[in-house]
């Protein structure tokens, strides 16, 4: 098996220059399948039979707590990228993408909290899931916390690759010791096993809108990989030379 | 390698023994937390023994928290810890004698004092084998878990606060099981359940975080 493009990874030069090329072809694949699944999904989806209107909610609430989850695993592989190959790239991947998944916890919280109010009467009810997304969010925090809290850039990243590690283990246990202490929240929406229990027209443009989401987290963490490697390198000739390309361009 | 854990631990146990005002420390901070309850929330023993679980449980894994601030502070600042890191023998070991005698002076005496404090709170004398029990299994996992985090932070000026915001959310299925226990057992329902699940966390934990307590020391050290 050819390794060449997992060693060029970890020059901070050549993703630089990969990214600034796979970037707007996430950007404009968020913007079109977040603008279409938006529209299909509050404007062209039917009602609920339940719930009415209120249930469309869930085509932000659902991508949000989706990539929340999925960001921690990706933290905590970056942490262990970064661990056992000592590559740069992890590092800094690593530490980039932790303020965005806190983001969409909180988001998915602030949904769920809107949705909740019309469901179940309450803003805030002690729910597993709900209880489950809480701890995510205090689990990126402490992630957020340690990083900015060590000053030395490497042994930052290598104590928030180790916590990552130590949180994502953890995060199965915490899930269902919570689940059997509580539960109100319906089940998953997608089961990878399952048939989806809702009908074609509503989970097609969830679907979408999970795709846009996870498209818009790339585009995202592309950008801001691309800056905090620029800053990294600002010593670096091909950075200087790239950072004044940028002034001429925008002066 | 047996002869190395048992000398580490003869060490800490003396090192502890000499300094007892911080073994007392967490001990009476435990028993203050309790004292505090029953004062905000008013004396009425019905409503105390129905929250009384949780209450123990609470108050028990913050003097833990606090108890492992300065668990490797002063081995960080005298240079034992590098001695440890360059030292032939496996870290990982090392740690776990250390966690282990801070345990046994902290933890242990915790779970002696909570049935004391259970009685006051108004915890049938029934119950009080499930708490001893699901506190003897709860106790090292806690203070495995914050020896994480202790070692990534002691090379910080104020890792106190810190440590909390790093280990809190991960003590989580210890106290949702902790209490759990003892809430069925208050109920009258068996909590071997509970406490098989504790047991199992407790075996997770002395196996799996020595690596990583081990690893946030090598960090801390090289830093």
């Amino acid at each position: 098996m050819n390794w060449t493009w997992f060693h060029k990874l970890g020059s901070p030069k050549w993703f630089y220059e990969i990214g600034g090329r796979w970037l707007p072809w996430f950007g404009w694949a968020a913007a079109i399948l977040l603008l279409v699944g938006t529209v299909w999904g509050l404007a062209f989806a039917p009602q609920d039979y339940q719930q009415g209107n209120s249930f469309r909610i869930i085509y932000i609430h659902v991508p949000a707590a989706f990539l929340a989850q999925s960001i921690y695993v990706m933290l905590a592989a970056a942490g262990l990228v970064g661990l056992v190959w000592k590559m740069k790239l992890a590092d800094v991947a690593l530490q980039q993408a932790a303020p965005i998944g806190a983001w969409m916890s909180f988001i998915a919280l602030l949904t769920g909290a809107v949705w909740g109010k019309p469901t179940w009467g309450a803003w805030w009810v002690w729910d597993a899931r709900l209880t489950s997304m809480l701890i995510l969010l205090f689990l990126y925090f402490g992630i957020i916390a340690l990083g900015q809290a060590i000053s030395n850039r490497d042994s930052a990243a290598k104590a928030c690759a180790v916590l990552a590690i130590v949180g994502v283990v953890n995060i199965p246990i915490i899930k269902y010791s919570v689940e059997w202490w509580n539960t109100l929240h319906q089940p998953a929406t997608f089961k990878i096993t399952e048939k989806p229990a809702m009908p074609a027209e509503m989970w097609l443009p969830l679907l979408v809108m999970v795709l846009g989401f996870y498209c818009f987290f790339a585009a995202v963490l592309i950008m801001r990989m691309r800056l905090e490697v620029l800053r990294r390198e600002a010593r670096a000739s091909w950075a200087k030379a790239e950072v004044r390309a940028l002034v001429e361009k925008h002066a | 390698m047996s002869n190395v854990f048992a000398l580490l631990f003869r060490r800490e146990a003396r090192l502890l023994c000499r300094r007892p005002a911080e073994l007392a420390n967490p001990l009476v901070f435990f028993a203050i937390v309790i004292a505090l309850f029953p004062l905000a929330v008013g004396p009425e023993s019905q409503l105390l023994q129905s929250i009384s679980p949780g209450l123990v449980w609470v108050a028990a894994l913050l003097a833990v928290l606090l108890s492992l601030d300065g668990l490797f502070r002063s081995d960080f600042e005298d240079g034992s810890l590098e001695q440890w890191v360059v030292s032939p023998h496996p870290l990982a070991l090392l740690v776990l004698a250390k966690v282990l005698a801070h345990w046994v002076f902290s933890g242990l005496a915790l779970v002696l004092l909570a049935p004391l404090l259970g009685l006051m709170l108004g915890l049938p004398a029934s119950t009080l084998p499930v708490l001893l029990l699901s506190l003897l299994l709860g106790t090292p996992v806690l203070s495995l878990l914050g020896a994480v985090g202790a070692a990534l932070t002691v090379g910080l000026k104020r890792g106190g606060l810190l440590l909390a915001l790093l280990i809190l959310p991960l003590y989580i299925p210890v106290l949702i099981l902790g209490s759990g226990a003892l809430q069925a057992a208050l109920q009258g329902l068996p909590a071997a359940g509970h406490l098989l699940w504790l047991a199992s966390l407790t075996a997770l934990s002395v196996t799996l975080t020595p690596f990583a307590i081990a690893a946030g020391l090598t960090i801390s050290v090289g830093e």
